[in-house]
């Protein structure tokens, strides 16, 4: 079984590290970024943090290099899901492509290019301390199912999913996943801009009362734009919300979307909160406050 | 005529600036430096004019001579001070105020029964040195009697502004123009804040679904609802005023944003604090400016 992950950022680095320690598996990483590359081809990929890992495998720049895969699973930022599926799209004409990606249309944008589309959401989180080195931050599940208008067959997906928590990262397969991508949706698009736009951290965001309650504005209209689908929320986004609130879990942490406004970095604004207005629209729900927060945040994109 | 302006940042100096060219003028400043530079070298005005005029500067209110008319032409979060470091005193004056949002009147009142006269300015200057001014927007300031003072007295002071070469406009309700420029100011200024922009094209583009041309159409519509159940029927649309700032050329750098980028408090009380208040007495929702108040106040927040 051949396995490549598109887009070795954080994410796919755990999953690509994590995979590389079954021997069953043939694992490889595309990513644009070449001192990270070479730095995987030279000594591995390491892990350190909340889980310990040194992944040998094949990295490289160059989809051609790319042999035919059972299964790609792309994690690059949604804005660049486009770029990364057309690019190795080939080495998935006879394999299924999985999305382990923030935000909504990851899923559509890879049906565009290939044939049987799996819809994930994953919670575990990193960052890349240098090439060839990631930090594990926060282990976590993945969920991983069928993309409807372009689905993988249910046994593949399995497949998938057993070769993941076989390898340390904890992933169910399901018949509709949009409840947890619903659920991790509408909490980043419910705390990360405020956090950007404020500067504060997620815990400092959850004590003000005022703004807590803004979050619940967000959280409301992305509830009410899943409900309108017939999504059924795998659990309410305000617990996950107020869980890493607490000083243990995540109060200190900067959004992700605070680091990219910091570093003056496009933001995944347009796949979070644009995404909501998007369907929102599509179904006639109103996602006024969202849509607020996409403008700001461009308007912040459009001042640097 | 004896005018004592008190706070001399840009509108002040401006003011003090013009009026000495036709009236005795003395300014009180919150720096002893400030005041010995502007009684050493007097004040210069460039840009639209050009001259330079003696003042009289003192740093300490008791050394303040008489005056006719008192400008209280600080932020809207010194008035409180201002007011108090003549409160008591200059029982023949009258004193105008000339700040941003709703309530400066109110808080003067708390501190003397001078006739008041109510102002706002949109006239704007860059101040270069304590005793430089640049005036850069030419256009006016609009005035009108606050509770019992007369008409007639205000158009006295409107006659000296126009003869001082300043633009002014009388009116016998300042109420409809205060209005207006607090829905401009609340909504221009909290998102240029929020996202960085200068007042400038981004504010009047409603071409796709995340421009920021909606964002501000939206706030204005709910200011106007709010205006309408206060039962206020204003003097300028304030998209229109937006849309025209916008064209202007050069971009204006809105105070708000001034203040947050060099993390100093901001007016936000008293425009956007003061709209949604305005919202909760008269039972009007306002979601968005609501939404717009908790971030720039939790941006305020997040200095310490």
């Amino acid at each position: 079984m051949k396995v490549c992950v598109v887009g070795c950022g954080a994410v796919g680095s755990l999953f690509a590290a994590n995979l590389a320690q079954l021997d069953d598996l043939e694992v490889w990483a595309y990513d644009l970024y070449l001192e990270h590359v070479d730095a995987i081809n030279h000594g591995g990929l390491r892990l350190s943090g909340a889980g310990e890992a040194l992944g040998r495998l094949r990295a490289t720049s160059d989809p051609s290099e790319l042999p035919s895969c059972d299964f790609g699973i792309v994690a690059t930022k949604a804005m660049h899901t486009s770029a990364a599926i057309a690019a190795t799209a080939a080495a998935f004409a006879n394999g299924c492509v999985a999305t382990v990606q923030n935000g909504l249309g990851n899923e559509e944008a890879i049906a565009e290019y290939t044939d049987r589309v799996i819809r994930g959401t994953t919670f575990p989180a990193g960052k890349l301390l240098e090439p060839g080195h990631v930090q594990w931050d926060v282990k976590g599940d993945t969920t991983l199912g069928p993309f409807e208008p372009k689905p993988a067959p249910a046994d593949e997906i399995a497949r998938l999913a057993e070769a993941c928590t076989r390898a340390g990262m904890p992933t169910t397969a399901v018949d509709d996943a949009r409840g947890p991508q619903w659920r991790k949706v509408i909490f980043n698009a419910s705390t990360n801009p405020v956090g950007a736009l404020t500067g504060l951290t997620h815990g400092r965001v959850c004590e003000d009362p005022e703004l807590r309650r803004l979050v619940s504005g967000l959280v409301d209209e992305g509830k009410a734009v899943a409900a309108a689908q017939g999504i059924e929320l795998d659990a309410d986004p305000e617990e996950l919300i107020d869980h890493a609130a607490k000083p243990e879990v995540a109060y200190d942490h900067k959004a992700s979307m605070l680091q990219d406004v910091e570093a003056k970095r496009p933001t995944e604004i347009d796949y979070l909160n644009g995404g909501i207005v998007r369907f929102g629209s599509e179904l006639a729900v109103e996602t006024s406050l969202n849509r607020a927060i996409w403008s700001l945040v461009k308007g912040l994109e459009q001042s640097w | 005529v004896k005018v004592c302006v008190i706070g001399a940042g840009a509108i002040g100096s401006l003011f003090a600036g013009h009026l000495a060219t036709v009236a005795d003028v003395s300014v009180l400043t919150r720096r002893e430096e400030h005041a010995q530079a502007l009684n050493d070298e007097g004040l210069t005005v460039s840009g639209r004019h050009d001259f330079t005029v003696r003042v009289r500067a003192e740093a300490d209110p008791r050394e303040l001579p008489d005056f006719d008319l008192g400008i209280i032409a600080t932020k809207a979060t010194g008035v409180e001070a201002a007011a108090g470091s003549i409160g008591g005193k200059f029982p023949r004056a009258l004193v105008m105020t000339v700040q941003n949002g709703l309530g400066a009147e109110e808080i003067v009142r708390r501190h003397g029964d001078w006739p008041l006269v109510s102002a706002v300015t949109f006239m704007s200057g860059t101040k270069h040195s304590d005793t430089h001014v640049e005036y850069i927007l030419d256009t006016p300031t609009w005035l009108g009697p606050y509770g019992e003072t007369s008409y007639a007295r205000v158009e006295e002071i409107g006659q000296l502004l126009v003869d001082s070469g300043l633009k002014a406009e009388v009116l016998p309700d300042l109420l409809p123009a205060q209005w207006s420029k607090l829905i401009f100011n609340a909504t221009v200024n909290g998102v240029s804040a929020l996202t960085g922009l200068p007042h400038d094209a981004h504010f009047a583009a409603e071409a796709s679904p995340s421009d920021l041309g909606h964002l501000v159409h939206e706030l204005v519509d709910e200011g106007k609802q709010i205006a309408a159940a206060a039962g206020v029927e204003l003097h300028d649309d304030p998209w229109e005023m937006n849309v025209l700032a916008t064209k202007r050329g050069s971009a204006h750098y809105p105070s708000m944003l001034e203040d947050v980028e060099a993390r100093r408090p901001t007016e936000v009380e008293l425009i956007n604090g003061a709209l949604v208040r305005e919202a909760g007495r008269h039972g009007v929702a306002a979601p968005l400016h609501a939404a717009v108040y908790r971030l720039v106040t939790a941006r305020e927040a997040s200095y310490s």
